[in-house]
This record gives C-alpha cells, structure tokens and sequence, in this order.
C-alpha cells in the first residue's frame, strides 16, 4: 500500500495553504449567506411564541449550521481538486487508495459529531412529551374538510363545541375575486386560548387521518381515527396563529386551514362565557318550531359549511362521486329517508355521517333547505323533532 | 480496487449462427440480456416522460395561487401517479436494465443465470403499467391518495378504481421479485474464474445488497396491498378502527418496506458513480473495501429505521428516540462513500466529460439532500418539517439529482460500450447545465417554502408562497424539456456517430471494456480469466 502522494513536498505545501485559505473563504461567504438568509422572513423556520417552539428553532439552526460547516468544508477539497487536479493542467494522477486510518477517522469523528446532536435533541423531545399538569383541554377532531374543537371540563366532559371551516370565498380560489390577506388562512370561526396557560390537545379524527399543526406552537401531530393523540403549548403573546392540515385527507386537503387565537385572560374568560350561553340557546332549538324562512336561512348557512364543497353551491354535485341533490329522488322524496342518509350516511361513500357533527335544528334547517332549494320544490317544513323522531326510531 | 486483466483473447467470439431474431419476435422472446436490458432502459424511459408529464401538470397548477387548471381530485391523482410511476416504473427499472446490460459483462459470464425469467420479469411490467395508468380513465378516477397510499382513505375513502391499482402493484412486486432473484443467482454463480467478491466492481456488490432488500421488503409491500383488498372487499378490519383494526399499523408496515425501498432506488447509483469517478479521475477507488462495507452497514440500517416517517403520528417517547438516533447514524456510512469519492478524485488526472459531470453532481446534490435528511431524523425538529415542501425538497434531492443523475452517467457511460458510437460530447455537455440548472431552480426553493409552513399534496396555496413556487414552476419546466435533448442525444449515438473503441475511456478499467464496441450480441461464452495482479490487495 502506497501513501499519499506523488507530488513533491513544496507543492503539498502549497496545497494546504491554498486549500486553507479556499476553505477559510467559502466558510465566511456560508456563514455569511445562511444568516442573512435565516433572518429573512418565509425563508425559514418560524421562531413561534412558545418555549418549545424557541427550542425548537434553535435546534434547527444549530444543526442547519454544522451541516453547512462540513459540506462548506468537503465541497471546498472537491472543488480544489477538481480546479488543480485536471488531466489538462498536465496533473499526474497519485495511486494511493486506501488508508485504513483515514477510514477510521471519518468513521469515528462524524459520529462524536451526531451523538453532540443527539444530546439536545433528545432533551428537547423529552420536554415536548411532559404533557401533564394541564390547565384545561380541548380535543381537537380532524373531517374531511374541517377541524371541530371541543371544550373539555375537568372529567373530561364536553361544555361546548364548534366546527372552524375555510372561510375563504369560491370566488378569490377560482381567480373570479382578488384574494384576501390570509388567502386560504382563514376560518370561519377559530379555536380560541387563553395565554400563559398550559393547554393540553387531544388529537383525533373522524373519518381518514389529518395532521393538526401551528407553525408558530412548534407542534404538529397527527390526527388519526380511533387513536387520542396528546399535544400542549403554552402560548406567551396574544395573537393569531395560523396553519394547516398537513396529512393528504382527500380532495379538500388544501383547504382545511388551522387558526388559533390566543386572547389575554380576561378576553377569554368574557368569551367563554358567552359560549356557554350560546350553547343554552342551541340546546333550547332543539325544541322549538322554526317558520320556514328561519329554515331556509339556518339552511343556507349550514349548507355552505358541511355541503358545498362536495354537493356544490347550485346542488349539481360532481357525478358520479358526489351526486347531485337538484331533482334527487332522495331529496325530493320521503322526508325519513333523507334524514336517516343524514344522520347515518351512505356507506361506502364520501357521505358522511352527520349525526355526530350537527344536531338536530341545523339537520332539519339544511334538509328543510335542499328540499327548497336547487329547483326542488317539496313544500314541506321540516322541524327539530321530525329529526329527533328519525334519531329515536319513530 | 476491481481492475482486472484478462488472460484470455477469445471470449468473445461471436457465435454468428447465435445473432438476434428478426422483427418483433426479437423483443418479445427474446433471453438475451442485452436486449432484456435494453427493453428495460427504454420502458423505464417512457415512463420517466409520462411521470414527468404528471410533474409538469402539478407545476403548472401551482405556478400561481388560486385553482387554474385542475381540480384537487385530479391534482390528487397526478401527485399519486407521478410518485408510483418515477418510483417504481422509472427509476427501478432503469437500474434493472443497467443490471442485466452490465452485471455479466463486468462478471464475465455469458448472460444472466435464469434467462426465461429475466423475459417474464420483464413482459410484466408493461401490462402492470398499463393496468395502472387505466385507472386514470375509469369512473371516479384513478387512485388519489398519495403514492404512500394511507389507509383509510386508500381503502374505505378510496375510488373503485383502488382495486386494479393493487393488482398493478402485485404485478410489479412480482416483477421485482423475479428480477432480484435472476440478480443474486448470477453475481452467486456466474462469476469468472478469479472474480471473487471482494474483486467484483462496486456496480454489482451494490447490486447484490440491493436484490437481498427486494427480495425482503416486495413482499411485506404484497402484504400489505391485500390486507387492503381484503379490507375493501371482503369485509375486514385490518386498517379500520371502527372495527377494532389500526391505520396507523398500515404505515408501519408500509414504511417498513418504504425504507427499504429508499435504498434500493439509492445503492445502485453508489455502484455507477464509484465507477466513474475513478475513470475520470484516472485513479483507482479510494477504500473499496469500506464501499462495500458502508453499502452493507445502509442496507442493514434500512430495516430498522422505518418510523422516522412516522414521527408525527403519535408514538412512545422510547420509540421516537430509538428511530431518531439510529436514522442519524446512517449518516455515518453514507459520510464514509461521499470521503471515499471525494478522496478518489484528489490528486487524480481529471477530466471532465459528461458522465462525469453528473457524477460529480451527483456529489454534492446527494450530500445535500444527505444534509436536510439529517435535519429530519432531529424528531423535535421533524415535527415542523414533516409533510411540508422541506420534505419534497429533500426527496427529490436524492431521488432527482441522486438516482436520477446516476441513472442518465450510466446511460452516458456506458452508451459507447452498447451501441458503438461516442455520443455527441457538446450536446451532451449542454444536458448536463441544463439539467444542473433545471433540478436546482425547481427544488431548492422547495426548502424554504416548506420552512415558511407550505405543506405538500396541496393544490393551492397561500400567498406568502408565491414566489418560490413560481421559481420552482420554471425550473421544472426546464428540467423536463431538458430530457427531450437527452433523447435526442441518445438516438443520435445509436444511429451515427464517432465509432467508439473497446476500452471507451482512457482510465476504464473492467471486463465490460475489454470487448469490443458495440458489445457483441453474445460476450465472455467462454470465462475470460481474471488474474489479481493488479488488484487492490
């Protein structure tokens, strides 16, 4: 085995301080470059608003950085050689090719390098997984196409819950309208926190499998059916967060953002109130009897929410996936059948089974609304207890 | 090192009453390897421009926000059929027509070990493609659900068309399958006299590695494709959780061929770019040996590094840090083959024709998408990386400028060698920026938009990602127009150009160069001898 080198002693030397220097130049320039771009905005990373999200940018960083450091280092030697090593500068080739010290070397050194990667990681994960001493919890359940938030009390029972759906118009994604500030970011109605305390997510989903994540908390989990996934953050600066669904879900995926406002404690206290209030009057509907124009308005509504995207806003659907309910004989016939396809949903389609996800004045409101609407023309009035009846096996 | 000297000067005769059949006959029946090989080059080709063509309808919806071409569900499905078909119909069956063109002649043996198969594995193919692509023509569409098809929305969400998707992938496995197996039974028993292992070119060790993983992970893939169909059919529970089964048990399953699967569409190149950098370089190997080690070190790492795509998905903190920690140490082997090349270059005599220069880009293109895989196996970090651009970013890093590049130096490499003639070096020089430029300005941008929160498989996007998906967008479109002067390039070598001579390349060293340019329909029909004289011990 040949070592090292054929070319004599003085132009080794040259060598090495040339390639000092190159390195030492390529070095500043990516140092240079990296840092200037890190600070940039949309360019990386989001530092967040909570002591695990710091962590974790820091721990991006830091190994962003080494990373740099060794591929400035070896694409240096690369380039050197390939700029003084070249047939046409009349460079003779060495012969040496192996070199069991070298190997080691290279072996043993990258390694010391990852396990000085391992060790932060490592108790900046251990951090992520201290889910306990929660100050309240809110479970967190993944549609096609919308996220549901769920209030928890201290048993784990529900106090009140919501559905939060893109808000952004059919209009500004179809190019028809100019698009908003936080295109595709927006939602009807988001989940609310308080600041500074320790909130504790139960992740889970209904029908496939979504991914909730805020950028600016650091976390991201996914949402899977039949399986409780625990996250928490405690957010530091009141604001509004933003993210999205970041699990393939199914035609809509792109449009399930997640929005988070974090209120000071007060603000949410008021709010909280007034949910428990609104969740009263939900509950006191469910026994009224509506006039048919309260219908076709609570209708319309719903509609646009848990129908549109898939029956579409002129009922024509998509065919043959998504039917269309212009002209259906379902929706134009037998009221008990339409209810019960709402209520249970059509197996082994993307009918979903709206039972659980709407109760039972926005079920009669949205079935009162299709059997009025689109050209269909039925006449009925459809009522609170016609649903509860259906639910009850009358 | 893997130079050999050949005793003998008659192993190639040409048997003339032995040539080729005529006509169509010739492609359908034939056991020639070469031919076998060169059926393969050009499927995998085909599909390479219709996967391509998928890319460029995905690019081209997301070149502005807003929905302007096609619909998610279409979206849905070009996102999943580009995945499938640059996976498992390019860049698989490319490496598998370099394997039968190159393993026996770099071995000396006069064709692969089981001939009639080698036809079937590859006749397979073309109907499971077909079977595939059909789907996008059925009612509802073909499948939509990512090429990582997650259960449930592959199974109870899925089109009906999910069912012929599942059978297109029994048929590739099979494929698969039976071309690994041809693949071992000849590198095992159809080596010349004085071939050992440890003297064998890098191209076929990393071969060898790669048809052991086939030949495991195929059929957990199979497995996993019928407990679908099972679920989809015949009413079981394997992937539901309402009827007490588990969708999160479908990843783990499919990740543990997925892995796997990563590295086999990644040590084939490790074999062909560690036998053109030496040529070039004018310079043997550095470390042979630690190749061959370090390729065997990945491979065994593979098996048990699956879940670090799974980090998000909720599990034990002793589970996250066992698949975090081992991740990060396949960077130790990988490292090793990257000193290695670099090491073979310094103080060589290089120049620089074209498949060197997509070797050397290959490179450092390869080592950073080495980096950003090293970012993401840091799991607190992965949670804000995983699903998002940062991820595509990195795949196609290694997949692009990775494989792919590997792929298009073999074809360069080895072209004279196949058809006889030199290809057209300015044209094929031009390719080569074209591309560089091409993958970089598509997939570099990439990173920062999943930095800045854009998640993947989604048709549209907010607005603070304009920019880079515009850039990107253009990039692509340059890369894949670039691919129809790579074409060209190659039908013109094959119908005219500077006759090549037996040994190519100044710096070549292997049996393959020892016969002649074109490579005789039938070579080494009696063993060369290979002596050790000049080998590396």
């Amino acid at each position: 085995m040949r070592k090292i080198g054929q070319a004599s002693g003085e132009h080794k030397a040259r060598a090495a301080r040339g390639l000092t220097r190159l390195l030492g130049a390529g070095l500043g320039l990516v140092v240079m470059v990296v840092s200037g771009l890190a600070q940039a905005d949309q360019l990386n990373m989001p530092v967040g608003v909570t002591d695990i999200s710091r962590q974790v940018y820091d721990l991006h960083m830091n190994i962003f950085y080494i990373c740099c450091i060794i591929g400035a280092a070896v694409f240096a030697v690369m380039l050197w050689s390939i700029i003084q090593h070249r047939h046409s500068a009349g460079y003779k080739p060495a012969q040496f090719h192996e070199s069991t010290k070298v190997e080691l070397a290279w072996t043993i050194i990258p390694t010391l390098i990852l396990i000085g990667m391992a060790v932060p990681a490592t108790g900046v994960l251990k951090a992520m997984y201290d889910t306990g001493g929660e100050d309240m919890t809110i479970e967190v359940r993944g549609y096609q196409w919308k996220w549901q938030y769920k209030y928890l009390d201290e048993d784990y029972n529900r106090t009140f819950d919501f559905f939060s759906t893109m808000s952004t118009p059919q209009a500004e994604i179809l190019g028809q309208s100019a698009k908003g500030e936080h295109y595709l970011l927006e939602v009807d109605k988001p989940l609310r926190i308080p600041v500074n305390r320790k909130v504790r997510f139960l992740v889970t989903a209904e029908d496939v499998i979504h991914a909730w994540w805020v950028p600016d908390f650091g976390i991201k989990r996914d949402a899977v059916p039949g399986m409780l996934n625990e996250l928490w953050a405690i957010v530091e600066e009141p604001g509004v967060y933003r993210g999205q669904c970041t699990e393939l879900c199914g035609k809509d995926h792109g449009f399930m953002p997640v929005v988070v406002e974090a209120l000071p404690q007060d603000e949410y206290d008021a709010w909280y109130a007034s949910q428990l209030v609104a969740e009263k009057v939900r509950a006191e509907a469910l026994s009224k009897t509506f006039t048919a124009e309260e219908l076709m308005a609570k209708g319309e509504g719903v509609y646009g929410t848990f129908c549109v995207s898939c029956h579409q806003a002129n009922g024509q659907g998509v065919p043959p996936v998504f039917p269309a309910l212009a002209g259906s004989d379902v929706v134009t016939g037998e009221l008990k059948g339409q209810i019960e396809k709402l209520l249970y949903g059509v197996p082994g389609t993307a009918m979903q089974a709206f039972g659980k996800q709407l109760d039972a004045a926005d079920l009669a409101a949205v079935v009162h609304y299709t059997r009025n609407s689109f050209g269909n023309d039925v006449g009925d009035i459809v009522q609170p207890r016609d649903v509860v009846a259906v639910k009850d096996g009358e | 090192m893997s130079e050999v000297v050949v005793g003998h000067d008659h192993h190639d005769d040409d048997d003339h009453h032995h040539g080729p059949a005529k006509g169509i006959a010739r492609w359908l029946f034939t056991t020639n390897h070469k031919d076998i090989g060169t059926l393969y080059l050009w499927f995998s080709f085909a599909m390479f421009l219709i996967g391509g063509c998928m890319a460029l309808v995905i690019r081209t919806e997301l070149f502005e926000p807003g929905l302007q071409f096609v619909d998610p569900e279409f979206f849905n499905q070009m996102t999943t059929n580009h995945g499938l078909i640059m996976v498992f119909g390019a860049i698989m069956p490319a490496f598998v027509g370099l394997a039968n063109w190159l393993i026996p002649m770099q071995l000396g043996a006069p064709d692969m070990a089981l001939p009639r198969m080698n036809n079937l594995s590859f006749w397979i193919l073309p109907f499971a493609f077909g079977l595939m692509l059909s789907t996008l023509f059925m009612e509802g569409g073909g499948p939509n659900f990512g090429w990582t098809f997650y259960a449930p929305l592959s199974t109870t969400y899925a089109p009906d068309s999910v069912t012929f998707f599942i059978f297109a992938v029994h048929m590739m496995g099979a494929s698969s399958i039976m071309g690994s197996i041809n693949i071992i039974a000849t590198i095992l028993n159809m080596r010349a006299p004085g071939m050992t292992f440890m003297k064998m070119p890098l191209f076929c060790w990393t071969w060898l590695i790669t048809a052991y993983l086939l030949i495991a992970v195929m059929p957990v893939l199979a497995g996993a494709v019928t407990m679908m169909l099972f679920d989809i059919h015949f009413g079981t529970s394997f992937f539901s959780a309402a009827g007490g089964g588990d969708p999160v048990m479908f990843q783990h399953i499919f990740w543990f061929f997925g892995h796997p699967e990563v590295y086999i569409m990644i040590l084939p190149a490790f074999g062909i770019v560690s036998a053109i950098i030496p040529t070039f370089a004018r310079k043997p190997l550095f470390g042979y040996d630690s190749m061959v080690y370090a390729t065997a070190s990945i491979a065994f790492l593979s098996f048990i590094v699956w879940a670090h795509h799974m980090f998000t998905v909720g599990m034990p903190l002793a589970g996250q840090l066992f698949f975090m920690y081992s991740t990060m140490f396949i960077a130790v082997p990988t490292g090793v083959k990257v000193f290695n090349w670099v090491a073979t270059m310094w103080q060589g005599s290089m120049t620089f024709e074209t498949p060197m220069l997509f070797a050397i880009a290959f490179v450092v293109l390869f080592t950073m998408g080495g980096f950003s895989g090293l970012m993401l196996a840091i799991t607190p970090a992965d949670y804000q990386y995983h699903d998002t651009y940062f991820v595509v970013a990195h795949f196609h890093y290694v997949l692009v400028p990775g494989a792919l590049f590997s792929i298009i130096a073999a074809v360069y490499f080895w072209l004279p060698k196949w058809c006889g003639n030199m290809y057209d070096e300015s044209l094929g020089k031009l390719h080569f920026w074209l591309s560089f430029v091409g993958v970089n300005v598509t997939f570099f941008p990439q990173h920062f938009s999943g930095l800045a929160g854009m998640p993947r498989r989604i048709p549209d996007y907010a607005l603070q990602f304009a920019d880079f998906n515009m850039i990107s967008s253009m990039g692509a479109f340059l890369f894949g127009f670039s691919q129809l002067l790579f074409m060209y390039i190659v039908i013109k070598a094959i119908r005219s150009g500077k006759p090549a001579t037996g040994q190519v390349w100044e710096g070549a060293h292997g049996l393959e160069w020892t016969i002649p340019s074109p490579a005789p329909y039938h070579t080494f029909t009696t063993p060369p001898v290979v002596s050790d004289s000049n080998a590396h011990n």
